[in-house]
């Protein structure tokens, strides 16, 4: 019989990034023994990398703007069929979740008067996203890091959770094996919560890094969670298209609000040609306008480089597809203009945006206050996940909660930049506060042994198979050519159709994956049970862009090129069928309150 | 540019191993990084590497690269002499785990024991703060560290003489300096800046702030200033009543 290590706590917390550290700062300060476990180090989940800031109706730039702001923004961002109650939450609450980092130790960069600074982003309406140059991420985790570690919380890193254990109708505990030393742990907890992050290693291009492999999600399916907006994947307008090495990293929103213009290889500023109804009256007219809007003028509207990344995505993939497109296939983006406008622009440039300048020089040998940058959509973030109530973050797991990107509700069918850090200070806290509050009330479930045997037993089969199996970095790397190829930034039936064909394939060869070499450190071994979950969260991003017959938001069809005002009614949710295969159903969106539509009307 | 290139990368566990040379195709642009992924996709499936960001922000994919302390992702490959094979090894202050991988737990043992961030009263009626930009400017320098331990790696105290049970190295001078700067902060952590991170160790080489990626003036804006607090502090005590009359 296997005899793993056992550890016990009250609320076991799966995830390390922002919304992981807030729920542990949060249960463990409720008084409750928790624990953090993280597949990386402490302070590298992918929340480190974020850059642009994160979005708080504080008004401290502008102070026209309020939390009803903030929540109409979101709305029309999400086109809808975002939770309402928890874009009301989120905008209520983000501007005590950023002063509380303030008060354990973050610095942001500042106003004149000594507060903290805000800045324009893509869709807000005023200037809303606290930041510290284009590093906040980095200011978050480490600020979280640096509490955190001080309040008692266990830290298990380079532990990666591959089960929950589920007693009933509710959570029991977790399995997870140690990556450094690959040893197996079992752990009990009354309440566990999710925030794992997403699922963009998927696919080819993306700006996120191997963690992304939709374990959360596939955790809580597995546990009879159910999933909702699984066809909503957010492609950034920016990321890096050359050199191909660096293909997909990030290039902040940050360079359009401050400045930066987006043209095409004649030199057009082609987001003017493009500017969708419901935004036409708030957007500026002319390329002085959208200037002194970035600049901070009242009166100006913002340029149209600003609005919703859904929509600049697919302008960027418009001008490449019709030949404009800069040399590498992306289009120009410029923030060296500003040298006509600012004389001492070089300077200011590296102050804003002193990683961008880093990151073109040492990556790309381009000095960006000098020469336009070229950029392309990269795969950035899935709006949908893990399906949770709306003030408690709990799933349809009793005492299985989930925050952050691995949650859903909050962005509906397109997330705005900024959104999603304050989002996972809002709702980690919120998770954490409410699995303290379950695990107070209740016992710990039972754990079966012969659930424990099977789990540690088929994470050692990749071994068994050995040098004949299939090679697991062989097999990820074909998934991301399907992802990115047939369920990327445009999508058509029959291209989703095939990926489910090739996904299904793919599976079959994923589950006689092999390894050689020995149990510790071994990254063909992690890399084999990663597949899993890629594989069967993929299958369920394309049966839902098949099913969505519109295109809303981060998912675009060709075939169905409109939004349609039916399918304006509904989410998708994904539960495990009574067959064992994913069911799709249309659940109706949550309706918003009288107070709420008024909101949104004043907004428009 | 050359098609191919050869990599002498460090193999073994816990500090037994030896170097194994692996010839890999390379592209336009890129870095160690790249190449160490594709002979780990090829030719050595289970290659033990840490990375996440591939740019430079968290600090993870840290190394030896002929012989210096680098980030693998920030280090192009053609600033390198690649008619050679470029040696990649682990950093060599920490213990060994895998391949490129050490255990860097020590540093986030020695951070713990450093005195929390600890707030004054907050002075304007919101219940916050207000700052200028200009007095924060220095303690953001500090807070861009993304804790690669390379200047850790680099350090002689640590990596020669291997005295961290009594040293804090580069990093958590930055650390404390970061903490001691911070116009919010109102703790006071001198004596243990001296007492118990052994500042006076230092002996003022810089070679830490050669190699931190993120271009930190580690010894001139964090080292030197707290070495002074710790003089006047201590050392000093005519310092201390000019303090007082001035
Ligand atoms: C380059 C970049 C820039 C961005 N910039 C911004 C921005 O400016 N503003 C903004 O609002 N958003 C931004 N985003 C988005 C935002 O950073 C992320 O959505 C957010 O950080 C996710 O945080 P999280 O806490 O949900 O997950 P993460 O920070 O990704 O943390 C996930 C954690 O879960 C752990 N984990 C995952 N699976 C397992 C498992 N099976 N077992 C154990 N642990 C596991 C991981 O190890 C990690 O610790 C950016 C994203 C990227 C990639
Ligand atoms: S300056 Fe001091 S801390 Fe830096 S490497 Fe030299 S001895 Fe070490
Ligand atoms: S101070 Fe510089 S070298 Fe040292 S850990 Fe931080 S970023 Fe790395
Ligand atoms: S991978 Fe993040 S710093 Fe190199």
């Amino acid at each position: 019989m296997a005899d793993y290590p056992v550890h016990t706590y009250d609320v076991l917390v799966i995830g390390a990034g922002g919304a992981g550290l807030r729920a542990a700062i949060e249960a463990s300060a409720a008084g409750c023994r928790t624990a953090v476990v993280t597949k990386s180090l402490l302070g590298k989940a992918h929340t480190v990398m974020a850059e642009g800031g994160m979005a708080a109706a504080m008004g401290h730039v502008d102070d026209r703007d309020n939390w009803r702001v903030h929540f109409a923004d979101t709305m029309r961002g999400g086109q809808y069929l975002n939770n309402p109650r928890m874009a009301e939450l989120h905008a209520k609450e983000a501007p005590a979740r950023v002063r509380e980092l303030e008060a354990w130790g973050a610095i942001f960069d500042r106003t004149k008067d000594g507060r903290i600074l805000q800045r324009n982003f893509g869709g807000h309406r005023y200037p809303r996203l606290a930041h510290v140059g284009d590093r906040t991420g980095l200011e978050m985790i480490r600020t979280l890091q640096d509490h955190g570690i001080h309040q008692g919380m266990d830290v298990y890193a380079e532990h990666t959770v591959v089960k929950l254990f589920i007693d009933g109708n509710r959570v029991a505990g977790a399995f997870a094996y140690d990556r450094e030393r690959g040893r197996f742990k079992v752990f009990h907890a009354k309440a566990v919560v999710l925030a794992t992050g997403g699922v963009g290693r998927s696919f080819k291009v993306t700006s996120n890094s191997w963690e992304y492999t939709a374990d959360g999600q596939a955790l809580a399916y597995n546990a009879g969670a159910a999933l909702l907006d699984m066809e909503f994947v957010q492609f950034h307008p920016t990321g890096m298209v050359w050199p191909p090495s660096v293909k997909g990293i990030l290039v902040t929103e940050g360079v359009r609000g401050e400045g930066g213009v987006l043209k095409n290889n004649q030199g057009k500023r082609f987001m003017f040609d493009d500017i969708p109804e419901n935004y036409r009256s708030s957007t500026a007219d002319n390329p002085e306008e959208g200037w002194r809007y970035t600049q901070g003028d009242k009166s100006s509207r913002r340029p149209p480089e600003l609005l919703t990344r859904d929509h600049v995505a697919r302008c960027i993939n418009r001008e490449v597809k019709a030949g404009r497109g800069s040399p590498h296939g992306g289009v120009f983006l410029d923030i060296s203009w500003i040298k006509e406008k600012l004389p001492n622009s070089v300077e200011h440039i590296k102050k804003k945006l002193p990683s961008m300048y880093h990151q073109f020089k040492q990556l790309a040998d381009l000095d960006i206050t000098k020469e336009p940058m070229e950029v392309g959509p990269t795969t950035h973030y899935i709006m949908g996940g893990i399906q949770v109530d709306a003030d408690t973050q709990m799933t349809a797991v009793e005492g299985l909660f989930a925050a952050g990107e691995c949650a859903a509700g909050l962005h509906g069918a397109n997330r705005l930049g900024g959104n999603s850090l304050s989002d996972l200070l809002v709702f980690g806290k919120l998770a954490g506060e409410y699995a303290a509050k379950f695990a107070k009330v209740q016992a710990t479930g039972s754990v079966n042994q012969s659930e424990i045997e099977t789990a540690g037993k088929d994470a050692l089969a990749p071994f068994e198979r050995g040098a004949a199996g299939e090679n697991p970095f062989t097999i990820q790397s074909e998934l991301q050519d399907i992802m990115q190829n047939l369920v990327g930034i445009v999508r058509v039936e029959n291209e989703m159709a095939e990926a489910l064909d090739k996904i299904a394939k793919l599976r079959e060869r994923a589950a006689r994956a092999g390894i050689t070499g020995n149990i510790e450190y071994n990254t063909g071994w992690h890399t084999a049970l990663d597949l899993e979950n890629m594989l069967a969260i993929s299958e369920m991003i394309a049966l839902a862009g098949i099913e969505r017959k519109e295109s809303r938001g981060g998912h675009f069809r060709d075939d169905y090129p409109a939004k349609s005002e039916e399918w304006g009614k509904f989410n998708l949710r994904i539960v495990r069928g009574a067959d064992g295969h994913p069911k799709l159903e249309r659940v109706p969106v949550v309706p918003m309150t009288e107070e709420m539509k008024q909101i949104v009307q004043e907004n428009l | 540019m050359a098609e191919q290139a050869t990599f002498r990368i460090w193999r073994g566990s816990r500090g037994e191993g030896k170097f194994v040379n692996y010839t890999t195709p390379i592209t336009s642009g890129m870095v160690v990084l790249d190449a160490v992924h594709g002979i780990q996709a090829s030719d050595a499936n289970d290659l033990a590497v840490r990375w996440n960001c591939k740019a430079g922000k968290c600090g993870s994919c840290s190394a030896e690269i002929n012989g210096k302390p680098r980030l693998m992702c920030m280090t192009r490959l053609n600033t390198l002499d690649l008619t050679e094979p470029v040696t990649v090894e682990p950093m060599q202050t920490f213990p060994h785990v895998k391949d490129l991988v050490t255990d860097v737990s020590w540093n986030f043992a020695v951070k713990k024991k450093i005195q929390k961030f600890t707030p004054r009263a907050a002075d304007a009626a919101d219940g916050t703060w207000r700052v200028k930009q200009a007095d924060v400017d220095r303690p953001q320098e500090f807070r861009k560290c993304i804790e690669c331990f390379l200047c850790q790696d680099v350090c002689h105290v640590l990596r020669d003489h291997h005295l961290h049970d009594e040293f804090a190295g580069p990093r958590f001078f930055v650390y404390a300096a970061n903490l001691e700067m911070n116009p919010i902060d109102s703790g006071d952590r001198v004596k243990a800046i001296k007492e118990d991170l052994g500042i006076g160790y230092c002996n003022i080489t810089k070679c830490c702030t050669k190699v931190c990626p993120e271009e930190i003036k580690i010894t001139d804006n964090a080292i030197i200033p707290l070495k002074e607090r710790v003089v006047d502090d201590f050392f000093d005590p005519l310092g201390g009543l000019i303090k007082i009359f001035r």
